[in-house]
């Protein structure tokens, strides 16, 4: 059972130039992942680079000058912008990057019991978390990073949610932690859940996802198996093998070029500038298509 | 114990502050062309030289203007403070008797311009950019910088003059005596007067509050609230409240000063017998102990507000001198 | 999300904020000079014509010596634009150097003059202004000395806050590495750094300059009797208000109110304008 589904997800940000122009900046361009029940999926990606447009798309959090186009699915149902007000919170948990995400002013207890949740429950959640009862009264500038983020962490299983949506939730912790907080993840995907995990870190992603989804340019290039992660062979895209080769473990061979700035993304191919396996079938656009069990948006791919 | 330094230290400022005042005002109404002796006896005093010369050997009218303040501050500080020559009685009293009806005035519009201003500034930034908000915003500029005593001429004329609905001055009806004035009159005739002088902050509080709503809604904290199904009600109760009432109420001590001068303008439009018609009268009638008074009561007025919102930063804030993380 | 900033003011915006700065500039300047040009005959006293309500030939009414009131008012609020104009420049180039001394010097030199703009402060203003003009035995000299001596204290903190930003900047270093002295640095890189935010602040300082100046005028602090002031208006208004003569007191206070909420949008929108930052709205 698919919890969620995009299809040609396509978000823009209506601009004001200096002068009279006005346009679109798009951010997200064509991205298409799903995410099963009982499954991790990570989508990786470089700093900046947008994933965090894909997480607020999702909730139905984006600015108002947000244009979002393409086609959402929860539990196999349309996901419009109402539904998710309804859903998120309920049904779909989020977590976010930063301490910032908590109110200043509001004890951390509170704060975790959110507008449904009981004390028990949280009390209950801070013991698993290892955060001590006197957390409870402490307000989030009080909290040490790590403690925070266990804080976000607990206040995402508050919800008892189906759907999990985390951007960035490791930064800050220990190994240990991280580790740790990665179970957590685990366990609740072992639940029935689906977590949508976002990191710049693939490590993380591949130390506990099923999938991951190789996040390029405001659009997934390739969703592989993260065994897929141990040979350069097994990958799809020309992107993701170069990516892997790229990794300090793998000899740290560069590629040459940059990724294109949201709004400067090239017609087709986002990566053919970059590809030694470009064609002219490189411009028009290329679709997502299932290849070995993952999926690639590649036309070369095999 | 930080808060208590910081507090401290608020305190301290404030009394080297108004000791400043007391001797800058002393310097300002010396400077006068007001002839002193004429200042502490009035124009047409019958009395004699013996009782003038006590006069100026009290107040040390003879002596340099050092000494002269001295004299002063060392009665001033024993609760001499000279007699009025406009009310013909102890400047201290006068003050006293009149604090008292321009503080309940005072407070009545504090109270007035703070609750509604506030309510109506959380309302237009969640309403904000609809028609409601618009209106609001645009009232609330022509509030800011409206005289308060045009003000105080129109709704005089409207509410008193034309519809009758409220008397046109004074602080109790004409012909009661004092005993039989009773809580009921005195709102009565406080009503217009505090309106007008709650004109200026409300439209200050408003504008602030909004703003400051408005800003705190792009913050993380109420995309993470609304992440986690808070809805916009919510969001207001439990975030919003939260993040701005502290600086709202903050904002409305420090307006102490401006009431202040309100009330002179407020007072002078109603004929309210509060210390605002005081120190026209005084200045006026080159009254000098009764506007040296004044002055510094009024700065001691502005600086417990200062005071009151920096104890209630103290006490709320809990960031304010605390900076301890907890690591674990 | 940030995305909105980048972009700055719209066109739109741009245009909008120059036609708000363009109009009421017009205004304002517009009854500065019809004040300065307008001859005495213009509110002559006329008793055939005294308290006559708003109508034809005297579109604000007239008072109760028969003067149109429209030009009085016109006459006394360029008056009180001219000494705010005054105002706002005494006060504004104390600021100038007050806050700009501060930020430069720190130290004991800052409390002073932090300790000077608390001290203004605490005595409500219009407390103050009495007790200058009275200093000054009141009438128009009282009255223009008052309001320029105290106008400095915000915006004293204004431009101190502005220096601070880049006392500690690379290039303010490097010229005192070069031997420049703290006041060659003040003029050469202070003085062009705050020189934006200063002007907004002279502008926004005319709308207080002449509230002010009305306000102790309407007291008795100001501008004598004889003269067309606002507060001169109003004050004389207050003994005919009980008998209906509602537009002695409407009118002139609208023209006030007026010019004080034009000089607030001058001085918001040229903020904008300057530092398009600022401007979400």
């Amino acid at each position: 059972m698919k919890i969620l589904e995009l299809n040609d997800i396509t978000v823009s940000f209506r601009m004001y130039e200096r002068r009279f122009r006005k346009r679109e900046l798009e951010v997200l361009h064509r991205l298409s992942l799903s995410v099963r029940e009982g499954e991790i999926v990570a989508v990786a990606g470089s700093s900046g680079s947008g994933k965090s447009i894909l997480a607020h798309a999702v909730l139905g959090l984006l600015p108002g000058n947000a244009v979002l186009s393409g086609e959402m699915y929860y539990m196999g149902n349309p996901l419009g912008e109402k539904d998710k007000e309804r859903l998120r919170g309920r049904e779909i948990a989020f977590i976010p990057q930063s301490v910032d995400y908590l109110d200043p002013l509001m004890k951390t207890g509170r704060q975790v019991q959110g507008t449904r949740g009981t004390k028990e429950r949280q009390r209950q959640l801070f013991q698993e978390y290892d955060l001590g009862e006197e957390a409870e009264e402490l307000y989030p500038f009080q909290l040490s990073g790590g403690m925070a983020r266990r804080a976000l962490l607990a206040a995402a299983e508050m919800e008892e949610a189906r759907l999990v949506v985390a951007d960035e939730p490791t930064p800050g912790l220990s190994r240990e932690m991280a580790r740790e907080a990665l179970g957590h993840f685990r366990a609740l995907a072992d639940k029935g859940c689906g977590v949508l995990l976002i990191s710049h870190d693939i490590d993380i992603a591949l130390a506990v996802a099923d999938k991951v989804a190789i996040f390029y340019a405001g659009t997934i290039v390739e969703t592989a198996f993260a065994k897929d992660f141990q040979g350069e062979g097994m990958l799809r895209h020309p992107y993701s093998k170069a990516f892997f080769a790229a990794l300090p473990q793998n000899g740290f061979r560069p590629t040459r070029g940059s990724q294109p700035y949201a709004g400067r993304l090239p017609d087709g191919c986002v990566f053919a500038d970059r590809c030694p396996a470009r064609s002219e079938l490189c411009a028009g656009e290329i679709p997502m298509r299932p290849l070995r069990g993952g999926e690639v948006k590649c036309v070369h791919a095999t | 114990m930080p808060r208590a330094r910081f507090l401290g230290k608020a305190v301290f400022r404030m009394l080297t502050l108004l000791a400043a005042v007391s001797v800058l005002s002393f310097i300002l109404l010396t400077l006068s062309p007001v002839d002193p002796m004429t200042a502490y006896i009035g124009s047409d005093s019958t009395l004699s030289q013996e009782a003038r010369e006590e006069i100026a050997e009290h107040w040390g009218l003879n002596d340099a203007p050092v000494k002269r303040f001295t004299a002063w501050a060392g009665n001033f500080l024993r609760g001499d403070w000279g007699s009025s020559i406009t009310y013909k009685k102890p400047v201290r009293d006068v003050i006293l008797e009149r604090f008292q009806y321009s503080i309940a005035l005072i407070f009545l519009a504090w109270a007035l311009s703070g609750v509604l201003g506030y309510a109506l500034g959380m309302a237009s930034a969640a309403k904000r950019g609809t028609l409601i908000d618009k209106a609001v915003k645009t009232c609330c500029l022509a509030m800011q910088s409206a005289p308060t005593f045009w003000v105080g001429l129109l709704v005089l004329s409207l509410f008193a003059v034309k519809l009758g609905w409220f008397p046109i001055g004074l602080a109790a009806p004409m012909g009661k005596t004092a005993a039989e004035v009773d809580v009921a009159d005195r709102i009565y005739h406080m009503a217009l007067p505090a309106l007008t002088l709650s004109v200026l902050g409300t439209g200050k509080i408003t504008l602030y509050t909004r703003q400051k709503f408005i800003e705190i809604q792009s913050s993380n904290f109420i995309l993470y609230a609304r992440a986690r199904g808070e809805s916009a009600w919510e969001i207001l109760l439990r975030h919003g409240i939260r993040n701005t009432l502290l600086p709202a109420v903050t904002l409305q001590f420090a307006s102490f000063s401006e009431l202040f001068g309100g009330i002179a303008l407020a007072e002078t439009v109603f004929s309210y017998p509060g210390l605002g018609s005081a120190v026209t009268a005084a200045g006026l009638n080159a009254d000098v102990p009764l506007l040296l008074g004044i002055a510094v009561c009024s700065a001691l007025f502005v600086f417990a507000g200062n005071l009151m919102a920096n104890v209630l930063y103290i006490a709320l804030d809990p960031r304010i001198g605390e900076d301890v993380r907890h690591e674990m | 999300m940030r995305c909105r900033r980048h972009g700055g003011l719209t066109a739109n915006t741009r245009v909008r904020v120059a036609v708000y700065i363009a109009a009421s500039a017009l205004y304002v300047l517009g009854i500065l000079v019809w004040g300065l040009k307008m001859p005495e005959s213009a509110y002559g006293v006329d008793y055939s014509m005294k308290l006559m309500a708003p109508g034809a030939g005297h579109i604000f009414g007239t008072d109760f010596m028969g003067r149109d009131m429209l030009c009085r008012c016109v006459k006394g609020l360029s008056t009180s634009i001219s000494i705010a104009a005054l105002a706002a420049g005494v006060s504004s180039v104390i600021a100038l150097a007050a806050g700009i001394a501060a930020a430069v010097s720190g130290g004991k030199t800052d409390s002073f003059i932090n300790w000077c703009i608390d001290l203004c402060m605490g005595i409500p203003h219009l407390i103050l202004l009495i007790l200058i003009s009275f200093m000054l035995g009141r009438g128009t000299t009282g009255v223009t000395v008052a309001v320029a001596l105290t106008h400095w204290p915000e915006l004293a903190r204004v431009v101190r806050a502005e220096v601070l930003q880049i006392r500690s900047a690379p290039y303010v270093q490097a010229a005192y590495k070069m031997g420049r002295t703290k006041g060659q640095v003040a003029w050469g890189h202070m003085i062009p750094h705050v020189l934006p935010v200063w002007m907004v602040g002279v502008v926004l300082l005319f709308p207080h300059a002449i509230m002010h100046e009305a306000s102790i005028t309407f007291l008795g602090f100001g501008l004598p009797a004889e003269e067309p002031a606002i507060g001169v208006i109003l004050s004389e208004s207050m003994q005919y208000i009980s008998t209906g003569k509602w537009w002695l007191a409407l009118f002139p206070g609208l023209l006030l109110l007026a010019a004080v909420m034009l000089f607030d949008v001058i001085g918001e929108n040229l903020k904008k304008l300057m530092d398009p930052g600022s401007a979400q709205e």
